[in-house]
């Protein structure tokens, strides 16, 4: 008993130090709390009510009373098909109808007293086990009920956390594997620091005689589940079940809590919201808080409270960043963000060019090295040496008779912007060219890249365009071409 | 346990005990026992035709440290399928402290008969259902009165084990799958009538895949002490615990039986929980 109540100290204070950071006046002295133990929470007991439960992504409200209770929790069991796909059936076993089963939410200090009924209707026997249980089986003697009758028992909240409840009876990972699991949220006695939005978000793995997507009654696999090959893992039960109209919402500048948990029965989550940063994660659903998180683990059977603020709006996807787990078998859900912009956070799309990917957004094209020319060149010499490098680099685009190609590239052609500035062909040539130009009257927007030829060969190339096709320009010279290249 | 000790009417053929890989025909070895003690209300049922079980071997699937891994099981008779309505409603018409409302709690709780339109009535359409929602007590007691009596589980199990098409079952496909399909559908779908299933090799029907069914120690895998109080249950098969000291932790099927039994008290009710009954073999010699 003593071991328990120092336990349970321990467990208060990272919670408080959280609470204080956001509210400082809800901290309550930490001094009083570790004297808690069992029979003073009975002592301090107080009326009794009804426990909220909520079906998922829903979280009962917050608690605000600050005394412990008698909380009656009643928590039916049923065996039903559902889909677990759009066309594709399952027989789920849930814990209040759902996948994953209802939210409880109590109060550290509180004394639940738990009624399990099976319906009459169910195949089989189950129980549960509460991770926020302290005792053995975490209630799953207690609480095994063949169908049709319903258990009784009653435990102590004594750990403030984030616990999973799921179903214990043999063979314990079938039970699971159909969607006997949820959370139970122990709040803290000072309660959680107060956000603006909480949801519920529970992974778990499934196995389907069927192939993803198979449409039709698929049954349990159990030679998959063992192998732990899932078709299937989802958030919340069913593919889709948190994206289109069940996406969740929240408004720019709210704080969205999640509890996350993780039902398996085999996989463990790398649970992540793409597009966001966790400010607080109460890692693996325990009393300290890790700050600017980006992917969170989520044990098979364990938890996680994740914590944001919402800056942008936009569409956020939950996922399993195990990501082929995201993209082939169904763990992506949607968080909705309405409200005004802010481009200082996120500016949106601010450009799109087409992506070369040798030397950044433009092209840099190699060709052979060759060996330098002498520097007397005459002007016929250059358009000689010239006309070879345009048939082997420029031709494919600007065509033999220097045309080009309508809409797509220029021509050079009587070309007025080719002619205009003698500098600036030679920098388009070294550097490339992208974005609108205007070439006799008609817009281009497209993308030259930068040519890696010698001084000589761009020389040589500048001085053929500029003299053929009608043009009739001056001698472009390799010193030109260095001085360019020089940036003077 | 030698041939001659059966019942000279068993048409089994012994031969397919001489090595257990043999395949048995399909036989239905009827042996008729004794013959009701009352008579029935009206329009009487039969009992149901006798099924001789060779000597089967059972394999505990949780066995002890100082238990046997395999048990061979002594031959006896089971019957042919599970109890129907008409045949129970017989058995309360003779017997009436089992009809609905004379029976007592301590016996069998709310859900007792609760199908029944009335304590003496069932639905024409019932007649050939297995009979459900009956409490352990009130299955011995029909047992009894039957001059017969409620399986053990190794006997049950041990012809639960027994394949359509060879004693020995588990080396057919698909009957773990076929099995587990059955439990993994969701409750609450109208009963089919006995013998709806195909029956295994030895003219046993809906050993899978019709209704659960109590046997006579139901609380002997779990269960420490008397049923109808608060029984102590022993935690080994629950969670992953459930896999320590199990002699094949892949048998779904046998998991989920016991699990299922061991939920049980024997008073309860069901809605899917009938039985069938058992007899000895009788010596002719």
């Amino acid at each position: 008993m003593t071991a328990r109540t120092s336990n349970l100290s321990l467990a208060i204070l990272p919670m408080l130090a959280l609470a204080a950071c956001d509210k400082a006046s809800q901290a309550a002295p930490t001094g009083t709390s570790a004297s808690a133990s069992t029979p003073a929470l009975e002592v301090a007991l107080r009326g009794e009510e009804n426990a909220v439960l909520t079906a998922p992504p829903k979280v009962p409200p917050p608690i605000t009373r600050k005394h412990p209770t008698r909380v009656v929790v009643k928590l039916e069991v049923r065996e039903k098909l559902m889909p677990i796909a759009e066309g594709v059936e399952y027989t789920f076993w849930t814990f209040g109808g759902t996948v994953p089963g209802s939210f409880i939410r109590v109060r550290e200090g509180d004394q639940v007293e738990f009624h399990l009924s099976n319906h009459p209707d169910s195949k089989m026997p189950h129980n549960i086990d509460l991770h926020a249980v302290t005792g053995p089986g975490g209630g799953a003697a207690a609480s095994f009920t063949a169908p049709g009758h319903t258990s009784q028992f009653s435990f102590a909240a004594l750990n403030p956390g984030l616990y999973v409840y799921h179903c214990a009876t043999a063979p314990v990972g079938m039970h699971i594997a159909n969607g006997m699991y949820g959370l139970i949220l122990v709040e803290p006695k000072e309660g959680l620091p107060r956000v603006d939005r909480e949801y519920y978000v529970m992974q778990g793995d499934f196995y389907t005689g069927g192939s993803y997507g198979q449409t039709g009654i698929q049954g349990f696999s159990m030679e998959k589940a063992v192998r732990e090959e899932p078709d299937y893992v989802v958030f919340n039960g069913s593919v889709g079940a948190l994206n289109g109209d069940k996406a969740l919402t929240a408004n720019v500048g709210e704080t969205v809590r999640l509890f996350v948990g993780n039902g398996g029965p085999n996989l463990i989550s790398s649970f992540h919201v793409i597009g966001e940063i966790f400010d607080l994660v109460y890692d693996e659903g325990g009393g300290i808080a890790n700050t600017n998180v980006q992917t969170t683990l989520v044990p098979a059977g364990g938890s996680s409270m994740a914590q944001f603020k919402v800056d942008v709006p936009g569409t956020f996807i939950l996922v399993d960043h195990s990501i082929f787990r995201a993209f082939n078998k169904g763990a992506l859900g949607m968080l909705k963000v309405d409200g005004p912009a802010s481009t200082l956070v996120y500016s949106g799309k601010q450009d799109d060019r087409v992506y070369q990917p040798e030397g950044g957004a433009i092209q840099s094209v190699s060709v052979a090295k060759t060996t330098p020319l002498p520097a007397n060149l005459s002007k016929e010499e250059r358009m000689g040496h010239g006309a070879r490098v345009y048939a082997q680099v420029c031709m494919a685009c600007h065509q033999q008779d220097g045309k080009g190609i309508p809409a797509a590239f220029p021509p050079l052609a009587k070309s007025d912007y080719l002619m205009a500035d003698t500098r600036r062909s030679i920098d388009v040539v070294l550097k490339g060219l992208q974005g609108p130009v205007t070439v006799n009257g008609t817009a281009f927007n497209s993308v030259m890249p930068a040519l890696a030829l010698s001084d000589d060969d761009v020389a040589n190339t500048l001085t053929y365009v500029r003299n053929s096709w009608g043009n009739a320009g001056d001698m472009v010279t390799s010193a030109d071409v260095a001085a360019a290249r020089g940036g003077n | 346990m030698t041939h001659s000790a059966w019942n000279s009417t068993s048409t089994l053929v012994c031969a397919m005990l001489i090595g257990g890989a043999i395949g048995c025909g399909r036989r239905h070895a009827t042996v008729q026992s004794k013959p009701p003690a009352t008579a029935s209300p009206s329009e009487p049922s039969v009992s149901t035709p006798l099924v001789s079980v060779p000597a089967l071997t059972y394999r505990p699937p949780s066995p002890g440290p100082n238990d046997q891994k395999t048990v061979t099981l002594a031959p006896f008779q089971l019957e042919a399928h599970a109890v129907t309505n008409a045949q129970y409603l017989d058995f309360v018409g003779a017997e009436p402290a089992w009809q609905r409302q004379r029976v007592r709690a301590v016996f069998a709780d709310a859900g007792y008969l609760q199908h029944w339109p009335g304590d003496l009535e069932i639905a024409t359409s019932d007649r050939d259902l297995p009979v459900v929602n009956v409490s352990w007590f009130s299955a011995r007691a029909y047992a009894a009165w039957r001059g017969r009596r409620l399986p053990t589980q190794a006997e049950w199990e041990a012809v639960a084990a027994v394949g359509l098409l060879a004693l020995d079952g588990s080396t057919e496909l698909g009957t773990m799958k076929r099995i587990l399909d059955w439990y993994s559908r969701p409750g609450g779908a109208p009963l089919q009538a006995v013998r709806s299933t195909p029956p295994n090799c030895l003219g046993v029907y809906d050993l899978h895949g019709l209704v659960w069914e109590w046997v006579e120690d139901f609380n002997s895998a779990l269960l420490t002490d008397d049923s109808r109080g608060g029984g102590s249950k022993d935690n080994s098969l629950f969670c992953g615990s459930g896999a320590l000291g199990a002699a094949n932790p892949s048998d779904y099927a046998t998991f989920m039986r016991q699990a299922f039994r061991s939920g049980l008290r024997a008073r309860y009710t069901v809605r899917n929980l009938g039985f069938r009954c058992a007899a000895d073999l009788v010596r002719t010699h």
